[in-house]
């Protein structure tokens, strides 16, 4: 047997098993739905928390840029001592954008915000000191980092108070992190769920295609024939299934954007929901095809080896 | 073709099927196999298309030893063994079509010769134009040539029927076992299992008479 003609039969087989699985999926379709139904959903609650999760670092992507520290000098400091402190922090390392602020311009700036001005103005001195703010340049701006900043700071002259208030950065990527592991965790658990489901599927249609798996072997099929329309079967219902949660968190997405667009113009913001990207898409779909093969891989080795023809 | 050399079965229960049973069958010979039920008809057709492997002895078919043929090989092997069941374990819900090209399509046969391959098929057993027909739609003789159809459509050099004729009435069988002659007829070995004295007297063929589970004389007293 030539190789072309060998390819041929491997193609011929293939492609009988490929719409044989098709048209009997077709024939039963309300439990084909239903399956369909559960890998889709299954699928597609990760994939909208994992875009929940993206979607929230795209927003505190752009808030840590806001990272800073304040410095305070202590009142006794001269003009003069300050701006030299102030241009030997300026030149250092891993510093972005620093901006003193005079005790004139911050009083200023305090009666404009605190809504006070006019009991300020019953003051003899300005009790505020200069103040110098720093902002880290971004691979110095992780928490860590700040924080052993803040305490290099804190050592120099005439510097009072430093305060870097990070709490808050740290508290959010906490949760970040805490939200992007549950995304895995319930994906994992899911995974699991799609593979029993489709695993179910399979031994049902094994158990009710019963005496043809008999006969098939009676005559001379091989496992791996046997096995084949099962495969495909799962092949399908993962690809459909797969198709599905893509859909359904395209739909949210698109039920959820005027609702979202709102709430960021009330903060000003321009932030657009991401949907899924180009690479993600055959992820999702991807995993409903990978899931389905492999129930369906793992419900026809243990079922389909328990029978043997009888005669 | 078929060489049984002090086979010895017994089945996981317990039983004793077979002991010390030695035949052998030529290449292009047609015998019946007889003996009363129980005495191990089916066993020797189980292991020889080697749904059983023997517990002792050997068991050749085709030039295969079956007690040492890897799990793999089994499926090719059986394809070299056309079986005919009493109940002819037909797929009811397939067309006759799909029942007799299943062995086929097993194969991997293109489509267009596996139209050729039916027809002939068909044609041999007389049921020429019954593709579209379902198993339930046809007599229980017709039933049973479909299961030879399929039986041969491989082309086996080795065919083997456990009680073809046992649900037939006489003329079916005769039928049946006219057909069985001609395959013979053109190089297939041949061994039906059946107790129909009947035809043990219309077909003058070589008797393998078992009882015990041993090889033993063909008795004399025929109907």
């Amino acid at each position: 047997m030539s190789l072309r003609n060998g390819l041929s039969i491997l193609l011929e087989r293939h492609a009988q098993a490929l719409l044989g699985s098709l048209g009997r999926l077709a024939r039963q379709p309300l439990a084909t739905l239903l399956t369909v139904l559960v890998i889709g959903i299954a699928l597609a609650l990760p994939a909208a928390l994992y875009l929940a999760v993206a979607n929230m670092r795209s927003v505190t992507r752009s808030l840590d840029d806001t990272v800073q520290l304040s410095v305070y000098f202590r009142l006794s400091t001269t003009e003069a001592e300050v701006k030299k402190v102030a241009a030997a922090i300026a030149a250092r390392h891993g510093i972005a954008q620093t901006k003193l602020v005079s005790p004139d311009e911050g009083l200023a700036e305090f009666q404009k915000l605190s809504g006070i001005g006019d009991a300020l103005k019953a003051l003899p001195d300005n009790p505020l000191p200069w103040l110098l703010q720093v902002r880290p340049a971004p691979p110095q701006d992780s928490a860590a980092a700040v924080e052993s900043l803040a305490a290099e700071l804190r050592k120099m002259d005439g510097v009072d108070l430093v305060e870097a208030d990070t709490a808050w950065v740290r508290r959010l990527h906490a949760i970040e992190d805490t939200m992007q592991q549950l995304v895995l965790l319930v994906a994992a658990v899911l995974a699991a769920g799609v593979l029993a489901v489709v695993g179910n599927t399979i031994r049902l249609e094994i158990n009710g295609r019963r005496a043809e798996i008999e006969v098939t072997k009676l005559v001379g099929g091989s496992n791996a024939f046997v096995r084949r329309p099962f495969l495909y079967s799962g092949l399908w219902q993962g690809l459909a299934g797969g198709l599905l949660a893509a859909g359904l968190v395209t739909l949210g997405l698109f039920v959820l954007e005027p609702f979202v667009a709102r709430l960021a113009a009330a903060y000003g913001s321009s932030f657009a929901l991401q949907g899924l990207s180009i690479t993600e898409w055959p992820v999702v779909v991807g995993s409903g095809v990978a899931l389905g093969f492999l129930g369906a891989w793992l419900a026809a080795a243990y079922h389909l080896r328990r029978i043997e023809p009888r005669a | 073709m078929i060489r049984f050399d002090r086979v010895f079965k017994r089945y996981p229960n317990g039983r004793e099927a077979l002991s010390e049973l030695s035949f052998d069958l030529e290449a292009g010979e047609m015998a019946f196999l007889t003996g009363h039920s129980g005495a191990g008809k089916s066993t020797v057709l189980r292991l020889i298309a080697l749904l059983e492997r023997p517990t002792r002895g050997q068991v050749i078919v085709n030039g295969k030893n079956t007690g040492t043929l890897r799990r793999g090989a089994i499926p090719a092997f059986r394809r070299q063994v056309g079986f005919v069941f009493q109940d002819h374990r037909l797929l009811d819900d397939r067309p006759v079509y799909d029942n007799v090209a299943l062995p086929l399509a097993i194969g991997g046969v293109p489509r267009r010769e596996m139209d050729k391959r039916v027809r002939a098929a068909l044609d041999q057993v007389g049921l020429l134009g019954r593709e579209r027909s379902f198993p339930l739609e046809l007599s229980a003789g017709e039933q049973q040539r479909v299961g030879i159809a399929r039986a041969v459509i491989t082309k086996p050099p080795v065919l083997i029927a456990d009680e073809p004729t046992g649900n037939l009435d006489p003329d079916l069988a005769l039928e049946v076992m006219n057909l069985f002659q001609r395959f013979n007829a053109v190089g297939v070995t041949v061994l039906v299992a059946t107790h129909d004295i009947h035809l043990l007297d219309l077909f003058r063929v070589r008797r393998i008479h078992i009882e015990k589970g041993r090889l033993a004389a063909v008795p004399h007293v025929a109907a």
